[in-house]
């Protein structure tokens, strides 16, 4: 690879430019860098997708070479797993899934159902052939991406952050999975991964990018934390040792702000003829949230916890039991949350989803933060004013004028974040909702986001946030309710710090 | 209190996997039969049925469809949700026109039982046919290009997704305090700007699959096929029975002296 650039179809700029790297085959290489970097780009154009008549459209410079032919030629080659398995996955049962890359190659017929079951087996698929993808956990799907591009029998094998999106159960089962397979086999593996202290064990050399830029640090782990660790935190790399620790403001307390009493929620009927009728995910579900606290939503995924969190946001209504507002909230409207009117609500609980493009309904980052205090009665001076203070706050003044959607996702998260509190009478509603808010983010919108968390906190209000980030709990969580197994309990810590 | 993990908890539904039971019998004969020919066979019925409009012709191909709803591996639920729109649809069809037509009660009988009949073969063609296999069946046996047809079965992965990202984007429009209360013009306005979002997510999520695809060696050559699609005596009979009941049709309204014909002609 040398000089190589990439500049994505209708952008200004060069996402990465002069690259030059030589990778050996054996390597196990980890790529990383701020967040934009261009680190996915790099990984996909290896994987040959890039390029004037491929899946991702863009304009290259340089040369990019696997064994001497272009990526595109060496397409069949290389196998990709990416963040999110729910995207990765083509067909209905576990078997025809692996079958799929195959197929792809021309395997011989006779000779793919003995890779598939080998491929299987390699990943320690529990299941058979026949088992139906949509109803494996996360952390099974993702080890039957892996099965499937490895079945392919790879030269090269590129790790996009493969368990970004899963529960640390299943995160731990693709780890482990991914150490075993590199004991095992010779093949050359790239990783990106934002959480470096996860897959230190596992590479043997750290290549550092810049966007924009080339290589801006290349050689053995050890060594390249020592010389540039400090210089990766500060641009919001995640080095191990170098974890953020902002001073925060101590958590206030305060009384009860929301009280659920038997809660009972039920998935909702499922789409087609041959949908399930609903089913019971929780059941007897106490819980009380308190003001000036920040409460977190631990649990292995699809056991509940985001119905709950939606519930306690006021956004849907449970199917028995009460959320019933307290103290501050009940005084504004003493009905139970789910009955109240979404304008009401929404100047006393934010919600901040997942995704946050979800939420976004205007054309401008402006537009969007205008939205709710002019819909709210505010004056408008007075409401450009707050919305020009969050823009500055959350760094987005810049920005200003730009579309939702073209934004990076540490940039949606903080636009999202600022919707949020936007609406508030306040300056902030009375309760915040997050659904994973630190996810994928790096270390600088983490430290800005958990700062901003324990500023609210301070002033009184209640955080309520759905997590599986150990260290934000362990920074800025005061109680912690885990729900598993169709119900909720409260989680005794050690130190209450 | 009960405790249930996902693997406990009752029925979780198959979309996209319609699997014959093992010794299913009788009752499941029609999901046996290769989706291409059952294809073929309700393309032939409803062809043929478009130039009859008399309600005898198009009464005889319901009927003898009708016969096979039992051997469709239909359960009772099923049935029923599938069933009660097509009557409606027969019924308001009949007096549609009876009220408005030229021909009285007996050309609306004829419109309806027309109707039906082009429709149930291929209702049942689809709800019989597990997608996968019929995919299969239409790459391998009628020779449909590879690449929109597994297209279109990845994508049929995706639509139980996208029924919860719809859910997810309602309560995001709740939580950003849009709700349309009772106003019939509010509602339509947050409907068109729901539908939008969840056009924006259907757009990135399928790019992401497709990319997957691509990942995993799409479309760099000729692929193979892991499951060979069979074709049986029965498939050729299925299709020599659609015309058999089709040429049967005709000939009985023919002899009845019922047999009318589209543009006004009468055998």
């Amino acid at each position: 690879m040398r000089d190589w650039g990439w500049k994505h179809a209708g952008r200004e700029d060069y996402s990465l430019r002069g690259v030059t790297l030589e990778i050996q085959p054996g390597e196990r290489v980890l790529l990383l860098g701020a967040s934009g970097a261009g680190k996915s780009t790099l990984l996909h154009s290896l994987a040959g997708l890039t390029g004037p008549d491929s899946a991702i459209n863009g304009e290259a410079e340089g040369v990019l070479l696997l064994d001497g032919h272009s990526a595109q030629q060496r397409r069949r080659g290389v196998g990709l797993v990416s963040q999110d398995p729910e995207t990765q996955l083509v067909m209905a049962q576990a078997g025809d899934d692996v079958a799929f890359g195959l197929e792809n190659l021309a395997v011989d017929p006779a000779e793919i159902w003995d890779r598939v079951d080998a491929g299987l087996a390699e990943v320690g698929f529990p299941y058979g052939r026949h088992r139906s993808t949509a109803s494996l956990s996360g952390g099974e799907k993702q080890r039957l991406v892996i099965a499937g591009a490895l079945a392919m029998r790879p030269r090269l094998l590129l790790l996009d952050e493969p368990t970004a999106n899963l529960d640390p159960a299943g995160a731990e089962l693709v780890r482990s999975l991914i150490a075993e397979l590199l004991s095992a086999t010779q093949a050359t593996m790239v990783i990106v991964e934002h959480r470096v202290a996860q897959v230190m064990d596992l590479v043997d050399r750290v290549v550092v990018v810049e966007a924009g830029g080339g290589v801006l640090a290349d050689g053995v782990p050890s060594e390249i934390f020592a010389r540039h660790g400090a210089a990766l935190a500060r641009k919001g790399v995640w080095v191990p040792g170098y974890e953020p620790s902002p001073a925060l403001p101590p958590a206030p307390g305060g009384p009860v702000l929301l009280e659920a009493v038997g809660v009972h929620a039920r998935t909702p009927r499922e789409l087609g003829i041959r949908g399930a009728a609903p089913r019971t995910v929780l059941e007897g579900v106490d819980a009380d949230l308190l003001a000036g606290t920040t409460t977190a939503l631990t649990g292995p995924n699809g056991a509940g916890k985001s119905t709950l969190l939606m519930m306690l946001a006021g956004l849907a209504a449970p199917y028995d039991g009460t959320i019933a507002p307290r103290g501050v909230l009940a005084e504004v409207d003493a009905r139970p949350l789910a009955r109240w009117p979404a304008r009401r609500l929404a100047r006393h609980v934010g919600t901040v989803f997942q995704h946050a493009e979800d939420q976004f309904v205007t054309a401008t980052v402006r537009d969007e933060l205008r939205f709710a205090p002019l819909k709210a009665g505010t004056p408008e001076h007075e409401a450009d004013a707050w919305v020009d203070e969050l823009l500055d706050r959350l760094r987005l003044t810049e920005l200003a004028d730009v579309h939702p959607f073209t934004l990076s996702g540490g940039e949606k998260r903080r636009l999202s974040v600022a919707t949020a509190l936007s609406s508030g009478p306040a300056h902030a509603p009375d309760l915040l909702v997050l659904d994973e808010p630190t996810f994928g983010q790096d270390t600088i919108t983490w430290t800005e986001l958990v700062e901003l968390l324990a500023e609210l906190r301070a002033q009184g209000r209640a955080v309520l946030a759905a997590t599986h980030d150990d260290l934000f709990m362990d920074r800025c969580v005061d109680a912690r309710l885990r729900v598993a197994e169709g119900t909720v309990r409260p989680v005794q810590q050690g130190d209450g710090r | 209190m009960t405790i249930r993990s996902p693997e406990e908890s009752g029925p979780r539904s198959e979309l996209l996997i319609i699997a014959r039971p093992d010794g299913g019998g009788a009752r499941y004969w029609l999901l046996g039969l290769n989706p291409a020919a059952k294809v073929i066979a309700a393309l032939v019925l409803s062809f043929g049925l478009i130039p009859a409009i008399d309600p005898v012709t198009g009464g005889i191909v319901l009927a003898a469809a009708l016969l096979l709803v039992p051997f469709s591996g239909l359960d009772r639920r099923t049935t029923l949700i599938l069933g009660v729109p097509f009557v409606l649809m027969g019924c308001s069809n009949f007096l549609v026109n009876y009220l408005y037509g030229e021909y009285g009660a007996w050309g609306a009988l004829g419109s309806m039982l027309r109707l039906l009949a082009i429709a149930l073969p291929g209702l049942l063609a689809a709800i019989s046919s597990d997608p996968t296999k019929l995919t299969d069946a239409l790459i391998q046996k009628l020779k449909v290009p590879e690449r929109p047809a597994l297209s279109v079965l990845a994508a049929l992965r995706l639509l139980p997704l996208l029924a919860g990202q719809w859910n997810t984007i309602s309560l995001a429009r709740r939580a950003r305090g849009i709700d349309a209360g009772r106003n019939p013009f509010a509602a339509t306005r947050v409907f068109v700007g729901k539908t939008f979002a969840l056009l924006v997510r259907a757009i990135r999520t399928g790019t992401l699959l497709s990319t997957a695809m691509e990942a995993r060696a799409f479309g760099t050559g000729p692929r193979s096929h892991a499951r060979a699609s069979h074709w049986r005596a029965a498939d050729t009979l299925v299709i020599v029975g659609a015309f058999l009941l089709l040429a049967a049709a005709y000939t009985v309204s023919a002899r009845l002296g019922t047999l009318t014909f589209l543009f006004g002609g009468v055998a």
